[in-house]
This record gives structure tokens, sequence and C-alpha cells, in this order.
């Protein structure tokens, strides 16, 4: 979107030859940092990335996270030496609970991830070509989104078996329609475009037209929906914990350690409570976050 | 319009049997042997081979589709391993406990909802806007099962003020079933203690369960409004000297309420999807709690039919919706 500037002097640093694009990103980054609860999730989101990145370095009790036995130490309300309290063989919750933050980040990073590379090419490609291939691209779709992702996720693990790769598998599976119709509308209102009828006449190809000047189009959009899915596709994950269907303990993640904990209510209440905790937190930065962003790249529909 | 139903009631008749193929393929067609799946993880190898001959499993996949549709077109959704009934026995036995607490919950969101999102429009930026967003974000973020938990720690087990779970004490007995939802046949039968009894049971769960649609109406309902608000014939009545209240809740709201409506329809889909988390918090026997038990053990058959039934709940609801949008907006119809 960048205008060419015939008289600009011959660029050359980076900086100078990509200075319309930086000023278009300062300018983004001033309008987000103008919201406060955007603001609040991008720490959110920073706090979370930066203990996927070095939490297990910086856990008071590593050797906890493994699974030691310390029955010695079971149950412990939260103190100074246990911030979150310890479990019933006497691990610490909080190491624990950073130790997870590396295998949520996985799970999100993977089910986005793929979600948005099944999605994204159908639904340009159905935008795009229309005629029976929209059809039938679309259709499958909208039966997918006729049912909650929880529920056929369930009915997917419940054939593959319970495990967190199976889980992962199976909300893989029931994200991508999402993308599709997203990317769909957004690609059918890109089609008619003055600079892409204009790139189709000059004879550019239809990969060429598609990668040039569809995709980066899309982007916003993508980006705004990933940053949310990121955050949801962690909640479903814990979701299928706790009913059993996903990571298995003592695997240290967050929906199967509130599984367990929920039987060592109300007594030990912080065995179940911290975990939650931290699954909201982290949900709701990245819910935040993705909320920043929409209103960053398209002021029209703030505050919706 | 009738044309128009006609249309609809075609394509949900396509989009069911697209329902069915999914499930087919997931139950057939999935790595793992389907007939060790429906005979259950105790059965021996001479069961599996009997259930393989006696369901076609040995048949070309066609032929299996084939006899699946049928199946399930006579209403033969299998066998569920872990209780030893019909799968479709145990739905029509769990489904109104869910009805009832989804219906309960919806309300709960319509009633709080629609207030917080005409008052955050009228204070937009306010303290009272900040706050009703901080609900709406976190609606969608906290995890429904821990807010249970954490519900039945503070309201069932600190303060004692609702029961744990469950749909009613030891000390009632389910009233004389007619509807099946334990509200309105006690009501029917003017057992007010039951009655009682059974909304205390039904409040935690039924809250646990509203705060996403919560959200969305709040969301939905706030940018309605403000959109409604700058109208030209807000002014116009204003300017008639209609009261402020009567403008907003009737000029305004009457504008905003349809964008709201449709929302209220697709989270009522979405909820049956939930209750599948908040039944196995509050031991709600409903089919949520169904199919997580049945999943536990392995059983295949009953999550197939919870699936099939939750998602035609969800199409059915969406087409509820779609038909109400097009009799009150005609508009509609054409380009539908």
């Amino acid at each position: 979107m960048a205008s060419l500037d015939e008289s600009a002097p011959p660029a050359n640093g980076w900086r100078e030859r990509h200075a319309p694009q930086l000023r278009q990103l300062r300018l983004y980054w001033h309008t987000y940092r103008r919201s406060g609860s955007a603001m609040l999730g991008l720490f959110l989101a920073i706090v979370f990335l930066l203990l996927a990145a070095i939490g297990p370095a910086i856990v008071p009790y590593p050797e906890d996270a493994a699974g030691a036995v310390n029955l010695a130490q079971k149950l412990q309300p939260p103190s100074a030496a246990h911030w979150f309290g310890t479990d019933e063989v006497g691990n610490d919750i909080l190491t624990r609970v950073v130790v997870g933050t590396r295998l949520s980040l996985a799970i999100a990073l993977i089910i986005t991830g793929v979600a948005a590379g099944i999605g994204v090419p159908l639904g340009i490609l159905a935008g795009y070509r229309g005629g029976w291939l929209r059809e039938v691209i679309m259709r499958v779709t909208d039966v997918f989104l006729a049912v909650p992702g929880l529920v056929l996720a369930i009915a997917i693990v419940a054939a593959l078996g319970p495990s967190i790769v199976n889980a992962i598998i199976a909300l893989s599976l029931v994200w991508w329609p999402g993308y599709v119709r997203l990317i769909e509308s957004k690609t059918l209102s890109l089609k008619g475009e003055s600079y892409v009828e204009a790139a189709r006449l000059a004879g550019a190809s239809t990969p060429r037209i598609l990668f040039s000047h569809i995709l980066p189009n899309c982007l916003s959009p993508i980006l705004v929906k990933a940053s949310m899915d990121m955050g949801m596709a962690i909640l479903a994950a814990a979701s299928l914990g706790f009913i059993g269907l996903g990571a298995q303990p003592p695997t240290p993640e967050w929906g199967a350690m509130i599984s367990i904990g929920r039987n060592y209510l109300p007594t030990w209440w912080w065995y179940a409570t911290f975990p939650g905790l931290v699954i909201y937190l982290t949900v709701l930065g990245f819910n935040l976050v993705g909320d920043g962003l929409r209103d960053v790249f398209d002021p029209r529909s703030r505050g919706r | 319009m009738a044309i128009y139903i006609g249309k609809r009631l075609a394509l949900l008749l396509a989009m069911l049997f697209g329902l069915l193929l999914i499930t087919f393929s997931i139950s057939h067609v999935a790595p793992g042997d389907p007939a060790s799946l429906a005979a259950g993880p105790d059965a021996t190898l001479q069961m599996v081979e009997q259930i393989r001959q006696e369901y076609g499993l040995d048949q070309p996949l066609p032929i299996q589709l084939g006899r699946y549709l049928m199946g399930v077109v006579r209403g033969d959704f299998g066998r569920s391993v872990r209780t030893n009934h019909d799968v479709l026995d145990d739905l029509v036995t769990y489904f109104p406990a869910t009805f009832e607490l989804v219906v309960f919950s919806i309300l709960i969101a319509i009633v709080l909802g629609i207030p917080l999102g005409i008052l955050s429009a009228l204070g937009q930026n306010r303290w009272f806007d900040h706050l009703a967003r901080v609900v709406s974000v976190s609606g969608v973020a906290i995890p429904m099962f821990w807010l249970g938990l954490m519900l039945q720690l503070l309201i069932a087990l600190d303060l004692g003020l609702l029961p744990l779970g469950g749909r009613l004490g030891l000390m009632s007995t389910p009233p004389q079933p007619i509807t099946h939802l334990y509200l309105v046949d006690s009501l029917l039968q003017g057992q007010w203690r039951v009655f009682s009894d059974a909304a205390a049971h039904l409040v935690l769960p039924a809250v646990a369960l509203c705060f996403p649609a919560l959200a969305s109406i709040i969301r939905v309902n706030r940018a309605e409004m403000i959109e409604a608000l700058a109208q030209d014939y807000i002014v116009t009545a204003r300017a008639h000297s209609i009261s402020r209240l009567r403008t907003v809740c009737v000029y305004a709201l009457k504008n905003a309420i349809l964008p709201t409506l449709a929302m209220i329809g697709l989270r009522f889909g979405w909820m049956l999807g939930g209750t599948v988390l908040v039944e196995s918090v509050f031991d709600w026997p409903g089919v949520g709690l169904y199919a997580t038990q049945s999943a536990i053990s392995q059983d295949f058959q009953p999550i197939m039919g919870v699936t099939l039934l939750i998602g035609t709940c969800f199409m059915l609801s969406n087409l509820l919706i779609d038909l109400t949008y097009a009799w009150i907006d005609p508009r509609t119809r054409e380009a539908g």
C-alpha cells in the first residue's frame, strides 16, 4: 500500500528503503499504545512468552516439573517457599504452572498455525476462483461451523484415544473453518479492487496476484484472528485436559492439573485455583491483544 | 416467505447430511478399529469379530455409509457399552436436563446482557463502559470449568448458599414427568418446595455457563445501540420532547435488538457445547456429562450420538434465527 515516490533520493540503507513501512508501523504502534486494555493484553502476552522461553531455568524447584515425589511437602498451603502451594505428591504448583507455559505455547502455535495453514489457502482459493470449487469449499466449511468445535474435538479424540497429541490433532482439525470464512469474504471484496484488476490486465499470473496483491491485504485480519485464537486454543486444550481427554497427568498441563486439583477442593483450594487463574490471564492477554490489533487495523470497528 | 422457508429447510437437510458424513468419517475412516471402538475396551477378540460382521464393518465403505445412514434415519445410534442402553434412549433421558440448563442460562445472559449493553452504550468510555468491557472480554477468556469450580468453592462450600451439584437435593423427589423439565413440571403440579430446590440447583451451573454468551450479548448490543443512538430519528424524537428513557428503550433498542437476537441464537448453540464442561463440574445429569463419561470409558457410540444431537440443535437454532430475521426484515429474504 506504500505509495511510490519518484523524487525520493536513491535509497541506500535498509531503514531508508523501508521508510514508508516503518512510518506505517510507527503509526500502528501509536494507535495501539493509546488503548489501556490493549497494553494490558500485550503485557500479559509478553509475560507468558517470557515464561515459556526462560521459565524452566528460573523456577524455584526444577526437579518438580518432571514429577518428583516429596511426600513430606505434600499439600502445603501457599507460603513464601511455595507461592502457589504444593500438590498431592509435594510438587511446587508454581513450578509446574510455569513449566506448563511452554506446552501451552506449543499447543497454541501448532493449532493456530495448522488452522491458518489449512484455512487461509482454502479461503483464498474459494474467494478468488469462485464457481463449483467455492461451493464445495464453503459448504464443507459451513458444516464444520455448524457444530460447536469442542464437541467435534471430543468426538475425534474419542476415536483416536485420549492424549495431548491427539487433542492437538483434533482441535487443529476443527479450527480451520473459521479462517476459510474470514479469508473467503475478504478475498471476494479484494478481487473487485481496481489494483487487482490492473494487475490482471497487465498480465500478472494468478499466483502472482494471489501472493503479492491478495495475501498481503489479508494479513491484518489473519493477525487479529490468530492472536485471539492463540488464547482460545490454549483454553480449548485445557478444557480437553480437564475432562481427561487431553494431556494426561503428571504432565504439567494446566487443564489436567485442575482436573486432579478439583478432587482436593475445598480444603486444598490452591491446587485447582492457581492453574485456572493462569489460564484466565493468558487467554485474556491474547484476546486483548487481538482486540487492540483490530482497533489499529480497522478503526471503524472500534469498540465492537 | 414460503419459498424462503422451503429453501432453508432443504439447506438444513443438506447440512445434516454433511454432519452425518463427518461423524461417519470419524467413526469409520479414522485410524483405529471401529469394531473394537464399538465393542468397548473390555471386549474379547471374538466379540469384536462378531460386531464387525453385525455392523457390516467388513464391507466396502460406500455400503457401510449406506447402512450407517439407514440406521440413523431409523433412530439407531448404536448401543452404549457403559450404560448398556440404546444411545437414543439415553439421549432422550438426558437431553431435558441439558435443555433446561441451557434455557435458564441464556435467560440469565439476556436479562443481564441487554441492560448492560444499553448502559455502557449510554455512558460510552466512562467507568461503567470500561467495567462492561472487562466483563465482556473476561467472559470469553475465563475457563468455564474453572469458574464453575470457583463458584462451588465460594458460594456452595464456603458460604453454603446454594447446593454443590446435581439436579435436585436428596430430600426432594423429582416431579411427575410431563415436560421432563423439573422447573416446569413442579410448577404445573404446584410443588413449590421441589420447584425452589430445582431452581437453587440450577443457578450455579447456569451462571458458569452463561459468561461467554453474556460477553457477546453485551458487545453486540452496545455496538448496535451506539449506532442506533447516532441516527437522526433519535435526535428528532428528543426534539419532540419524548423522554430520554422512551427514546432509548423504545426507538433505539428496537433497531439494535435484531443483531442482538441473532447473537443470542448463535450463542444458544455454542452453549450446548459448553454444557460438556459445566455438566461434568456440577454433576448435572445431561448429555454433556453423558458424553464426557462415555469418552473417558472409551464408549464410542454415545459420543457420536451427542455430537449429532448437539449439531442438529445448533443448526435448528440457526434456522430459527434466520427465519425470525426474514420475518421481521423482508430484505434478507431476497438476499437468502
